[in-house]
């Protein structure tokens, strides 16, 4: 451990770095352009496959084509389905509903494959007691199954409801990053098994160009409402190892609009603890020189 | 009438299907929930956030649910404390001679170690890996710290109550007695930064006034044991520590309350309403029995058990407050999105420090 265990949280900059490594890979991370999502939910079959995810339940929502809900201990990608009465571009839906010229209206549907984010400053790590969950040397963050003892630490922990307890195994589950397929120089099996590209993986860096150029053509093609979401390393986790392009509010797509890692209120934390603990001392021993009422 | 970029001879655009385009005129906007009616809230305040309308995926959670269970972890927030200060009570009680006063604070802060111990245990999803817990030392994770703290201080406890009960080896017990004590107040303590570390609203936006309300929960209920157990001649101590306790728990919490943005209002649902109005009504007949408990053993024991029952209800109200404020994504998108919406309109702070909440909005936090 660093002379000052809490400077990984102040710092900017790579996080395998500010872990201790030295002489390691670049940061690896996904791009995940949702504008170009077809909803196939190749990512999740290829995920579950690949990392032997059990199965998560069998049930019909109502939700769009979207009967996965939502991340979890056996869900580690997860497409969802916003249907909205919005004009969708060059497209004539014919769809809509009040009878309305079906050039004026229609259904536009939003597509996005969410994922672990990977992130900068990740409270789910910070928070384990057991050090199961670890950060890579690709700067991605991992959970050691054979060390998690199921505490739950890292569930409310995380702002953006990623890992979760497995039912029936009691330990915490997530999204690798395909940890042992990065390691001999494949990409994540999400990504391999994408077919339009929306899933886009690389370093870091180049994703971040990538996404930057990309947001640059739709807002030139007049998608006002593009957005990069998790690109920032401003933002309040240092910014996603895993980011997106998003087509509307992060919270339509189950998103937080503003995630923090609420590690980085812990010194403070820390300090009113120490004060309240030296209060509780403090009154006792009052109470013992005092004569009662 | 479609009007396609494909055609029979490919695109019409040479360009990866990456590249296409999509949306295009359409105008920005959130597919808006209107937040459901929430019940007028008595004492005349104000929203402190304007019960906007907010966007969400079909009304579900942001983030996962605590898998943590009721009674396992709110009856460890509240024996931790109750352990925590007993054993600074016990002490006390030591060092001024009240001999009955020390054996029930020493044999109650090893009884609820214990029981803490077993609680937390229970909770795990993997019971017989219990030990990983001191496998390593985080001083960024709240229950790293307070593994270790619980890992010295339990078997602190039990020696100076056993000691205490066989009067064997009095000094090693005395040791104890002072280690036990040293522990004891991180140990009520530390469980405020431990469930105020998370992304749950209610907890994370009452992270400053926690530690106190815990604390002063804390002594509540150790000074409740000790008007229970102890004889009417030494229960001075803990009648005072009693009514302060009680008084502060009220007043401290009240003070977390009025500080906590939308999250307070979690503390008005369900559970947490029904244990909030039972823990309060129970510290103010507690606190007022204390002071009026001089001789009367009876009206120090209900005084004693209302301390206690009102420390741990306390708990218990926090406890069920986070559990509703992480399954309603009200609590998470509405303060961060008026967080995000206050940093536009401030556009010469800059980005954010990591200091103590710099861009947040007086109407609330996380």
């Amino acid at each position: 451990m660093v002379a000052n265990p809490f400077a990984s949280l102040l710092e900017h900059g790579d996080p395998a770095t500010a872990a201790g490594y030295v002489d390691h890979p670049p940061r690896m991370g996904f791009f995940t352009d949702t504008s170009v999502c077809i909803g196939c939910k190749a990512c999740e079959v290829a995920c579950k496959e690949w990392n032997h995810v059990p199965e998560g339940g069998l049930q019909f929502t109502g939700m769009s084509y979207d009967n996965t809900v939502g991340l979890g201990a056996d869900t580690w990608r997860h497409v969802a389905f916003i249907e909205q009465r919005k004009r969708v571009g060059q497209q004539v839906t014919g769809a809509a509903a009040d009878g309305a010229a079906p050039a004026e209206s229609g259904i536009r549907w939003l597509m996005a494959s969410d994922v672990c984010k990977h992130c900068t400053h990740a409270a789910c790590l910070d928070v384990c007691p057991t050090g199961a969950l670890f950060r890579t040397e690709f700067g991605t963050v991992v959970v050691q199954e054979d060390v998690c003892n199921g505490c739950g630490y890292c569930i409310p922990a995380c702002p953006y409801g990623v890992i979760d307890q497995r039912h029936g195994d009691g330990r915490a589950w997530k999204c690798t990053l395909c940890y042992d397929r990065l390691g001999v120089g494949a990409e994540p099996a999400c990504a391999k098994a994408c077919p339009t590209d929306s899933i886009q993986f690389g370093t870091l860096e180049e994703l971040h160009l990538r996404a930057d150029r990309r947001l640059a053509q739709l807002h030139g093609a007049g998608v006002s409402d593009a957005r990069l979401y998790g690109r920032d390393p401003d933002d309040g986790v240092g910014g996603d190892g895993a980011f997106f392009l998003l087509l509307d509010e992060p919270e339509v797509y189950g998103l937080p609009p503003d995630p923090i890692v609420t590690t980085r209120d812990l010194p403070a934390m820390w300090r009113r603890v120490a004060t309240a603990a030296a209060l509780v001392a403090g009154t006792v021993a009052v109470s013992f020189t005092r004569k009662a009422p | 009438m479609n009007e396609t970029d494909v055609t029979k001879d490919g695109q019409r655009h040479v360009r990866p299907g990456r590249e296409a385009t999509t949306g295009v005129h359409t105008g920005p906007g959130v597919e808006h929930v209107p937040s459901a009616a929430r019940p007028a809230r008595g004492r005349g305040e104000q929203a402190m956030v304007p019960a906007a309308e907010f966007g969400s995926y079909y009304g579900k959670p942001i983030i996962n649910q605590p898998v943590w269970e009721s009674p396992d972890i709110p009856g460890y927030l509240f024996l931790g404390g109750l352990a925590g200060s007993s054993a600074v009570i016990a002490a006390g009680a030591q060092v001024t001679g009240r001999r009955g006063l020390a054996r029930v604070a020493k044999v109650g802060a090893a009884a609820s170690a214990a029981l803490s111990t077993v609680a937390l245990v229970h909770d795990l999803g993997r019971r017989g890996r219990f030990l990983n817990m001191l496998r390593t030392f985080k001083p960024t994770s709240p229950m790293s710290v307070g593994s270790w703290i619980l890992a010295s201080f339990g078997p602190a406890a039990a020696v100076a109550a056993g000691s205490d009960l066989t009067g064997v080896a009095p000094g090693i017990g005395a040791a104890a007695t002072v280690g036990a004590a040293v522990l004891g107040p991180p140990l009520a303590t530390y469980t405020a930064a431990l469930i105020s570390d998370t992304a749950v609203p209610a907890w994370h936006d009452a992270h400053r006034d926690m530690p106190f309300v815990f604390a002063a929960s804390a002594v509540t209920s150790a000074a409740g044991l000790g008007m229970l157990g102890a004889p009417v001649e030494e229960r001075g101590p803990v009648r005072l520590l009693g009514a302060l306790g009680g008084a502060a728990e009220l007043a401290t919490e009240r003070l977390m309350e009025a500080r906590m943005g939308l999250a307070r209002e979690a503390f008005d649902e369900g559970r947490a309403a029904r244990y909030h109005k039972g823990a309060q009504a129970l510290l103010v007949a507690g606190t007022l029995s204390s002071l009026t408990a001089r001789r009367s053993r009876f009206l120090g024991a209900v005084a004693g058990a209302s301390l206690l029952a009102g420390s741990a209800l306390t708990r218990f109200a926090i406890f069920e407050a986070g559990l509703a404020s992480a399954k309603d994504p009200r609590y998470t998108v509405v303060p961060q999105r008026a967080r995000l919406e206050a940093r536009r309109t401030r556009p010469s702070e800059g980005p954010r420090s990591n200091g103590d909440h710099p861009a947040a909005p007086p109407t609330g936090t996380e």
